[in-house]
């Protein structure tokens, strides 16, 4: 148990510290998040104020759309280094491997969270803090399905033709039930009249869908990921 | 035993497609929707065949996923294939019923949604088997797999987001002079899904054959 969660670290200290070098992937991803909101806030604000709901929906599309880039580029630069075999190949089980790779992945989107979703919040006049511990809640849940089911994806494509598009077009509509979720719990929170029983209930779906989608993709992880 | 069964099977089926229309066209009206009505019995059918066909491709899909039997793999793909075919009936039929019965032709209902998000998942299979190049049948044995445990999820949370689409409960308090024609439909719509699922299955075989003689001859 102990050696797993070393392995666990070992993986994630390795995409951080590689990160932390470079910084590609987090600035690339914050700006892409914000061309996102940019566009979007064209279609969605009409005589200067967002139309209802806008701000939850946008905020989720930001972070689907960055985290897909995010996702595609943290194995691109695996499969460009030609990193990703010597990764296969270390001594390590491969449920370490993903798990190490998932915690990397999360670390960066909370970073770009971090910095997006108050700008959304500014952007669009809405009230993302005044129930703050449930909007991270919904955050930090949402994220961790979509980047748990991404992260075996992208890591399945890295060596397969056409990834770049096919990351999105596999990923979207098996995150539908996480999305769905995420954007209706965000939207409850900023109703008028913030509806707190719906939200927690949203909520408590998208760790239910946590459970599932981690628990499937470390049970593929290992027969996709073995030649 | 297959080969003697098959002929037999499709000059069964190919009837019961012809019988079919006039089945239909000889049931009584449904006294609220009259003649929309009769969609349903190409659309339901073709939507429970359509979760066989997805069931079947998920399970081919996790037996190939863990054992690599090549069987399994012909299986999900003709499972696979099957199900974008009948979805795509369903997704044809049901708008055209919707804009009469609710004056629209879409409208984001649970099983409308579901229907839409496992149709794309199986279509995003058959892409990646195309494009995704060497390795792609384990890769899309894991979309499969995701597809199939996600239905019920996709069902659930569209469930509390919408729904609008009639239950499932219809079924079974259908009209006597109704019932007739809707299970003979289920029953072609199984009949063909089934043979089509034999000769996919059959023809992927052969394929797979056919690539290990050309790299036989090439060593």
């Amino acid at each position: 148990m102990k050696e797993f969660v070393r392995a666990v670290w070992l993986v994630t200290r390795k995409d951080l510290l590689v990160e932390t070098r470079t910084r590609e992937i987090f600035l690339t991803t914050v700006f892409f998040a914000l061309a996102c909101v940019l566009v979007f806030a064209f279609g969605f604000v009409r005589e200067g104020r967002p139309v209802q709901d806008a701000a939850a929906g946008i905020l989720w599309i930001a972070i689907a759309f960055s985290g897909t880039l995010a996702l595609g580029r943290a194995f691109e630069r695996e499969r460009h280094g030609e990193t990703l075999r010597a990764l296969l190949l270390a001594p390590i089980d491969r449920p370490a491997l993903y798990l190490g790779k998932l915690l990397g992945i999360l670390i960066l989107l909370t970073a770009v969270e971090i910095l997006v979703v108050p700008l959304v919040a500014l952007l669009f006049q809405a009230p993302l803090f005044t129930h703050a511990l449930l909007m991270v809640g919904l955050l930090a849940a949402g994220t961790v399905g979509f980047a748990a089911v991404g992260t075996l994806f992208a890591a399945m494509l890295a060596r397969a033709r056409s990834r770049d598009v096919m990351l999105p077009i596999l990923l979207y509509p098996i995150t539908v039930p996480v999305i769905i979720a995420g954007v209706r719990g965000t939207a409850a929170l900023l109703a008028p009249e913030a509806d707190l029983p719906m939200a927690r209930a949203w909520l408590s779906m998208l760790v239910f869908f946590d459970v599932v989608f981690v628990t499937v993709s470390l049970w593929t992880f290992e027969p996709v990921m073995t030649e | 035993m297959q080969k003697k069964l098959f002929p037999v099977l499709a000059i069964v089926a190919a009837a019961m497609f012809f019988y079919a229309p006039f089945m239909i066209l000889a049931a009584p009206y449904e006294s609220t929707m009259g003649l929309v009505q009769k969609i349903f019995y190409f659309h339901v059918p073709a939507g429970m065949t359509l979760f066989l066909a997805a069931f079947v491709s998920g399970i081919g899909s996790a037996a190939f996923l863990f054992t690599r039997k090549p069987w399994a793999d012909r299986l999900a793909v003709a499972g696979a294939e099957l199900a974008v075919v009948l979805g795509l009936i369903v997704l044809v039929t049901g708008p055209l019923w919707a804009r009469k019965a609710w004056g629209v032709w879409w409208i984001w209902d649970s099983r409308v949604t579901s229907t839409l998000v496992m149709w794309l998942t199986f279509t995003s299979y058959l892409l990646l088997r195309r494009y995704g190049g060497p390795g792609s049948d384990r890769l899309s044995a894991a979309v499969a797999l995701f597809g199939m445990v996600n239905v019920p999820f996709v069902y659930w949370s569209v469930n509390v987001w919408r729904t609008l689409h009639p239950k499932t409960t219809v079924v079974p308090t259908l009209p006597s002079g109704l019932r007739g024609p809707f299970w003979f439909c289920v029953l072609a719509f199984t009949l063909i899904s089934v043979l089509l699922l034999m000769v996919r299955t059959e023809l992927e075989k052969r394929r797979q054959e056919l690539d290990e003689l050309y790299l036989a001859v090439e060593e």
